[in-house]
């Protein structure tokens, strides 16, 4: 056996990240049985640390020290059910019971359908499940802990009481779990603990009779999951789920209770402060500026609208749609539009100051800096355009259309192509370097501290050197991506196609943490205050802990969220495929 | 001609022999400033260079050196500008006699040829190429190969290892074992860039014993993470952008563990130069006992500002 340890990541010396220390002692001398139990550690390990769920602990590290294992994970703040059992005095509620029951099923399933094998947990009971401080389940002491318990009662086989008949021959499968959460739920209904009863005693221990408040449906289900035989059990995590949502259904449990992390109410409880409609879908990220939110739509206007109200102040129709953002410099704005134009315009009226004529559609929004417009275009030209005159000053050729929006610094311009060139030129316009993706960048880049990073289509996160354009670090995600990445302090949150949004460490390429929506994130990630702010394909906006990547709420619109969010004074403001501009207090 | 040739070599004299005798030559002949050369009271530089100073000592209590050190700094200064670059290295070995100063040598040189090979040859070719391979990816390959070469020619021996690519103002560190890279800032901040992979230090680190408790602790020289030493070897691979006016400071546990972190940065601040900051150091370690072999490597980055 070995301890846990509360212990702080010193990595983050500016925020305060606690983590668990878990200590395995090895209970062998016998060389090769060490060796196995390490190497399988260390697989199992790496198993767990590429699992991402709310209700599973992230892991953070692992390393062997001579007889001794430790697994660096996730801190959870809360109190397992062991001790919520133990410290109360009454019954727990069968509402709140049920609640948790069914997050249970939730991390169940996930596991269960891990590809390519499933991950049985073997050993669900109270002592292993904490619920933390905003009442959510997480499972801790994953089976990973068991090969250093040999010899100790009940470890390789699970926990006695617990688990199901057939494990005791060797048999651990999803429907052992499932038995095993029947027994734990038993327990939480009649304080009972199995453990000091014949194994496999439920039967004389009836729920009603212990704690007659129970509905009988319930008592079904958790005696369904009990049955000797698997194959008379809930087949699945998910069956069982379901059987425990009737229930709630009908004793309208799940009104009463805290709501499960997949019961998408949260989101009711988040109102818009007010939504403008836009005659066609809203694909780009709103501007703020001075009391006023100014939106491209693809029904080719930019309106400006009051930030505090939604009112409609002036729209300005372009002959194209409008995918970018538009930027703001002194009394003008300037935006670009698929009618090949860029328009400069007063932010006052929205009357048109001038127009400049690319070659192409314009879908990169524009950056001012140097008295000068910059932005790509389709026509694979980055344009620089004087503010004042609206006559172009140079443009720089690359290898294919620029959707990519430029980022300036002090001496250079950044962009990427749809190739997968990504350029650095001069403010004259001459190329300092050129780096190539292997496939197209329409990610914009940053820069921060001498590094730029971006996105390509090549399924890889890029950490380039500002000064030549070497490779730094690369970091490969399921999919491809679209999204811009945001920095902030040593963290870079980027989204892509396969669904994620990525928590990475921009010294190291270290991921912190991943979250999953349910489709591609083409929107880029937006920090503000201590929330994370990103919108998916799957029609939400997600509002996530931006140092652990919890999930705080979503907030469901009608269509995809392909713009970011931006906010302004804890008013969060974004667009949607569904055709409105949503104002969102968060 | 002549006269400015003997400036020269009486600047270069002094900087070896601190002799009275050549001080009071300088004063006379008011090339005082030239003798500041590595300091930070420079006039103003504007080729940006690396300069590097190195120590390297058996320590007072052990008969045999079993650190190794490398360093190698170039330039390229042409038509796309000045492109410092510098290798810098220290690996301490141990595991008895031969096997400890063995395994840090063959550390040494294998990491640093891996490195020259796949960062500093396409520097070269014309026009000059970037590497195949992402800098952190070819770092963590470089400290693998070494691990494997330890493991293959010095069995039983073990080494840490401590590598920094230095190319303009990036620097990218690989990492295992208990040596450590300093930047240290002009605002008397020492900044440790890497972990030390020690037990005691995890503790530490984790807030399971304190600074006080690690000195004495009877396991502070059992390290979990070292070249030769067990597999799997997960290097620590970190890219930072080098101190703005700073300093690199890359050594062996015979520093570190024995001079404190103030006591450094002064001796290094206030030094004339980068290797009699270095002297000082090994001095400063012995005086407090010498406990361990020691190795140093200081770099200065100059004329990043005038570039």
């Amino acid at each position: 056996m070995g301890a846990v340890y509360r212990a702080r990541d010193m990595h983050f010396p500016h925020i305060e990240k606690l983590v668990a220390v878990k200590e395995m002692i090895l209970q062998t001398n016998e060389p090769d049985v060490r060796k196995t139990i390490v190497e399988n550690f260390e697989r199992e390990a790496h198993i767990l640390a590429s699992l991402s769920h709310p209700s599973i602990p992230r892991i953070y590290d692992y390393f062997t020290e001579d007889i001794k294992s430790y697994l660096v994970l996730e801190f959870i703040k809360g109190k397992d059910l062991e001790a919520i059992i133990n410290d109360m005095q009454d019954f727990i509620p069968e509402d709140q019971i049920i609640s948790w029951a069914i997050e249970l099923c939730e991390v169940l399933e996930y596991l269960h359908n891990h590809k390519p094998e499933p991950i049985i947990f073997r050993d669900m009971k109270p002592s292993n499940v904490m619920i933390n401080q905003s009442n959510h389940v997480v499972l801790i002491d994953f089976g990973i802990a068991k090969p250093f318990e040999a010899g100790q009662k009940g470890t390789i086989i699970g926990t006695e009481g617990y688990s199901p008949p057939e494990q005791y021959r060797g048999e651990a499968s999803p429907l052992a779990d499932i038995y095993a959460l029947g027994a734990t739920l038993h327990h939480l209904l009649t304080r009972r603990n199995p453990q000091l009863e014949a194994p496999f005693s439920f039967g004389e221990r009836q729920i009603q009779e212990i704690n007659p408040g129970i509905s009988p449906e319930l008592v079904d289900i958790v005696n369904t999951a009990l049955l000797y035989n698997p194959e008379e059990r809930y087949q699945s995590a998910k069956e069982f789920k379901e059987a425990l949502f009737s229930v709630a259904q009908k004793t309208g449990a799940l009104k009463r209770i805290s709501i499960p992390h997949s019961v998408p109410a949260d989101s009711s409880k988040i109102k818009p402060l007010w939504t403008f409609e836009c005659e066609d879908e809203i694909r780009s990220t709103p501007l703020y500026h001075d009391g006023v939110v100014y939106i491209g739509s693809y029904d080719n206007n930019l309106y400006a609208l009051s930030a505090a109200t939604g009112e409609f102040i002036w729209k300005y129709p372009t002959e194209g749609s409008i995918v970018g953002s538009p930027a703001i410099h002194e009394k003008y704005l300037y935006i670009g539009s698929e009618d090949y134009r860029l328009h400069a315009i007063s932010s006052r009226s929205g009357k048109v100051v001038w127009t400049y004529f690319a070659k192409g559609p314009i879908r990169s929004s524009p950056r001012v800096a140097e008295g000068h417009v910059f932005f790509g275009g389709d026509d694979a030209h980055l344009h620089a355009v004087n503010l004042i005159t609206g006559r172009e000053a140079w443009r720089s050729e690359a290898a294919a259309a620029i959707r990519s929006t430029p980022f300036i610094t002090e001496n250079a311009v950044y962009f990427g192509c749809e190739s997968g060139d990504f350029y650095c030129l001069d403010f004259s316009g001459q190329m300092k370097w050129r780096f190539k993706a292997k496939r197209g960048i329409t990610s914009s880049p940053i820069v921060q501290k001498g590094v730029v990073f971006m996105a390509s289509i090549d399924w890889t996160v890029y950490a380039l050197d500002a000064a030549n354009g070497w490779v730094i670090w690369r970091f490969r995600m399921g999919k491809g991506s679209i999204s811009s990445p945001c920095v902030l302090d040593k963290l870079l949150f980027i989204g892509s196609a396969d669904g994620f949004i990525y928590c990475l460490d921009t010294q190291t390429a270290k991921e912190i943490w991943r979250f999953r929506t349910d489709h591609q994130v083409s929107s880029s990630p937006m920090v503000y205050k201590d929330s994370l702010y990103c919108g998916s394909v799957d029609g939400s906006v997600y509002c996530l802990e931006y140092s652990s990547g919890r999930l705080r709420w979503k907030f469901q619109t009608d269509g995809p969220v392909i713009g970011s969010p931006i906010a302004h004074e804890d008013i969060l403001y974004f667009g949607s495929t569904d055709h409105n501009l949503y104002a969102l207090v968060t | 001609m002549p006269k400015r040739l003997s400036d020269i070599f009486s600047t270069l004299l002094s900087g070896h022999k601190k002799t009275d005798q050549t001080t009071v030559r300088i004063k006379r002949t008011r090339v005082e400033k030239p003798k500041d050369i590595p300091t930070k009271e420079l006039p103003v530089i504007t080729t940006p260079h690396l300069i590097t100073g190195i120590g390297h000592s058996e320590g007072l209590q052990r008969d045999h050196n079993e650190d190794t050190l490398f360093t190698l700094t170039t330039c390229i200064s042409g038509e796309n500008g000045s492109q410092p670059f510098g290798i810098f290295i220290v690996a301490d070995g141990m595991g008895g006699h031969q096997y400890g100063s063995k395994a840090s040598g063959i550390a040494a040189r294998v990491m640093a040829e891996h490195l020259l090979e796949h960062i500093y040859k396409p520097l070269l070719c014309y026009p000059p190429k970037q590497p195949k391979d992402a800098l952190q990816d070819i770092m963590r390959t470089g400290l693998l190969e070494a691990h494997q070469s330890v493991i293959k020619l010095a069995p039983g021996g073990g080494t840490t290892l401590t590598a920094a690519v230095v190319i303009g103002q990036q620097m990218t560190l690989a990492h295992a074992g208990d040596s450590r890279a300093y930047a240290i800032h002009h605002n008397q901040h020492m900044e440790v860039l890497t972990r030390d992979h020690s037990l005691v230090k995890r503790l530490v680190e984790l807030n399971q014993i304190t600074q006080e408790e690690a000195i004495s602790h009877p396991k502070r020289h059992v390290l979990y993470r070292a070249l030769g030493q067990g597999e799997p070897l997960e290097p620590e691979i970190i890219t930072s952008t080098y101190p703005n006016n700073g300093y690199l400071l890359i050594c062996s546990d015979g520093l570190w563990s024995v001079v404190d972190e103030d006591q450094i940065y002064k001796i290094i601040t206030q030094a004339p130069n980068l290797p009699v900051a270095c002297q000082q150091l090994i001095e400063a370690a012995n005086t407090a006992g010498g406990p361990d072999n020691i190795a140093i490597i200081l770099v200065q980055s100059v004329g990043q500002n005038g570039s």
